[in-house]
């Protein structure tokens, strides 16, 4: 952050703005984050892994971190790819192929998800092709991974690009005059150079997947023990007012997403300072 | 500007569109096409329910109120943010960007807690017979949590790249603090705002999670247009629900374009979400 401002500002304005912001964050982000933490203080440790100890809860959070973690993967090498397209490549529709990309963000979850149930359940385009194999999306496992691929897909795509973008074409040069051939050029010039890109855009993808609810409920089938995934679970004690439960619950999925959120930018800023030192 | 490209290139531009077909265009036709699929009779008979008409009023009622807020306290935490430093300031740029972090449904709980029925601010407030949940004020309330972010990241970067050079000079000749913003400031992020402003109203309206949690589901009062799709599709009216859903991603389409308007007329305002 660049410190233009000087210590004490001339400028008028800042007791309305501070105090506006201020207002707005207490009431709108601090108060029901802090009233989270007070409803999880209130419970006891023993409480505490009661309710995370429960078979369900657990079955829930396998589910949800192993799909998040295959719809990263996913999402990583689609993101990739998208992004090298985009920024590398001249050609026709590549600026409608740019502004798809953010599609999934700006489309409302619910909508995603009953578009994807159309879409890949046994009735379904794509499902109607799968089914006869016994491999209709719908309603299983991978259903839910292609739900959050969908749903996150833009963060990795938008964290890789600029890097893409900013690549130096002389490092490539040098390495082909050198003798290194396309694939070694990649992995050893190009891929170090996009780590961090791809860190932040697939560890964003994770978190995000972490939380996703309105496109999965419609595609997941919402099996207990099977295909049910967290925010399902969270939603289910809030619907039986066992609210300690479900603070419970999110607040571990809030904690793993901070803890995750936290090491991607440590990592990444250690990432930086190293390319920054190497180049 | 365009090379003759390399099969290689080809390919890997094959494989991209394929992958944007399968994965983001499949979807979008899928609704259309069972949106559409019986005719534009029934779309329009499911569309004018009176159920659905009142979720899309509901919709944009919420986007109308937590707009303007979204800009005033957008641009103030900017300014602020940019011009001067307190202390906490660091503090206080993470907490406007966590609500990105936070999944949806664990907002809403959130604002259960505090401003529910059994909350520290909820509790009081019902005995004075002032409910906030499982209403409007409930619907606008996590509206406004989940759009937070949108206005001040897109002012700040401006903010802080123009400088207060002119500011200064302005404060100089004698304007006031309302003259400097409206003649030097305003022009500067006019751009970029708009940009927040668009992204910020699209996801207010397209909220599920957080919403669905404090909406309190009432049918044909609470419920917003993408709680309708839900409660449409859960009853098997796949058309109804398909058809609520065109509404939607036309709102998404209309998003799309006009942020590709606003940063083609204005390359600098293009800050990515």
């Amino acid at each position: 952050m660049p410190t233009r401002a000087a210590p004490r500002s001339p400028l008028p304005g800042l007791g309305l703005s501070l105090g506006t912001t201020l207002l707005f964050v207490t009431l709108i982000v601090l108060l029901p984050l802090a009233g989270l933490a007070w409803q999880l203080a209130q419970l006891s440790l023993a409480d505490y892994l009661r309710v995370m100890g429960d078979r369900r809860v657990l079955a829930a959070l396998r589910v949800t971190i192993t799909a998040a973690a295959a719809a990263t993967l996913v999402n990583g090498l689609g993101g990739l790819l998208l992004a090298w397209v985009i920024a590398r490549y001249r050609f026709a529709g590549r600026q409608v192929l740019d502004a798809l990309v953010d599609l999934p963000f700006a489309l409302p979850t619910s909508v995603a998800g009953i578009a994807l149930v159309a879409l890949y359940a046994e009735d379904g385009w794509i499902g109607s092709l799968l089914a006869p194999f016994g491999m209709a999306p719908a309603y299983t496992w991978y259903g839910i991974v292609i739900a959050m691929a969908f749903t996150s897909l833009p963060f990795a795509v938008r964290a890789i690009q600029p890097l893409i973008e900013e690549l130096d074409p002389a490092q490539e040069q040098a390495a082909r005059t050198l003798g290194a051939s396309d694939t070694q050029i990649f992995a050893q010039v190009i891929l170090p150079n996009l780590m961090p890109g791809i860190l932040t855009g697939t560890g964003l993808s994770f978190v995000r997947s972490l939380g996703e609810f309105g496109a999965l409920i419609f595609i997941a089938g919402n099996l207990p023990f099977k295909t049910e995934i967290t925010s399902l679970l969270i939603m289910i004690r809030l619907d039986e007012f066992d609210y300690p439960a479900a603070a419970a619950i999110a607040g571990t999925l809030l904690g793993l997403s901070l803890i995750l959120l936290v090491a991607i930018n440590v990592l990444q800023t250690r990432l930086y300072r190293r390319f920054e030192r190497g180049s | 500007m365009t090379r003759a490209l390399h099969p290689r290139q080809r390919l890997l531009i094959l494989a991209a569109l394929a992958f944007v077909l399968l994965m983001i265009v499949a979807p979008v036709a899928a609704i259309l096409s069972r949106a559409f699929g019986e005719g534009l009779a029934t779309w329009w008979a499911a569309i004018s329910d009176p159920e659905t008409l009142h979720a899309i009023w509901l919709t944009v009622l919420t986007a109308l109120i937590v707009l303007p807020v979204n800009v005033v306290f957008g641009v103030a935490a900017a300014w602020a943010i940019a011009r001067f430093r307190f202390p906490g300031r660091r503090a206080l740029l993470i907490l406007i960007e966590l609500p990105f972090a936070i999944s949806p449904v664990i907002a809403g709980l959130c604002f259960l807690l505090v401003y529910g029925a059994y909350g520290p601010v909820g509790e009081p407030l019902m005995n004075q017979g002032i409910q906030l949940m499982f209403n409007l004020t409930g619907i606008v309330l996590v509206s406004l949590f989940v759009t937070c972010p949108f206005v001040m990241r897109e002012v700040l970067p401006v903010l802080q790249v123009t400088g207060e050079d002119e500011e200064l000079a302005a404060l100089t000749l004698g304007a006031n603090g309302w003259q400097i913003f409206r003649f030097v400031t305003f022009p500067n992020i006019l751009w970029p705002l708009l940009h927040g402003a668009i992204l910020a109203t699209a996801r207010a309206m397209g909220e599920f999670g957080a919403v669905s949690v404090v909406s309190g589901a009432v049918r044909g009062q609470t419920m917003t247009l993408p709680l309708q799709v839900e409660l449409l599709y859960n009853d098997y009216n796949t058309t109804g629900a398909f058809a609520a859903a065109t509404v939607l991603t036309a709102l998404a389409l209309v998003t799309l374009v006009l942020r590709g308007a606003v940063a083609a007329m204005h390359p600098d305002a293009g800050g990515r979400t």
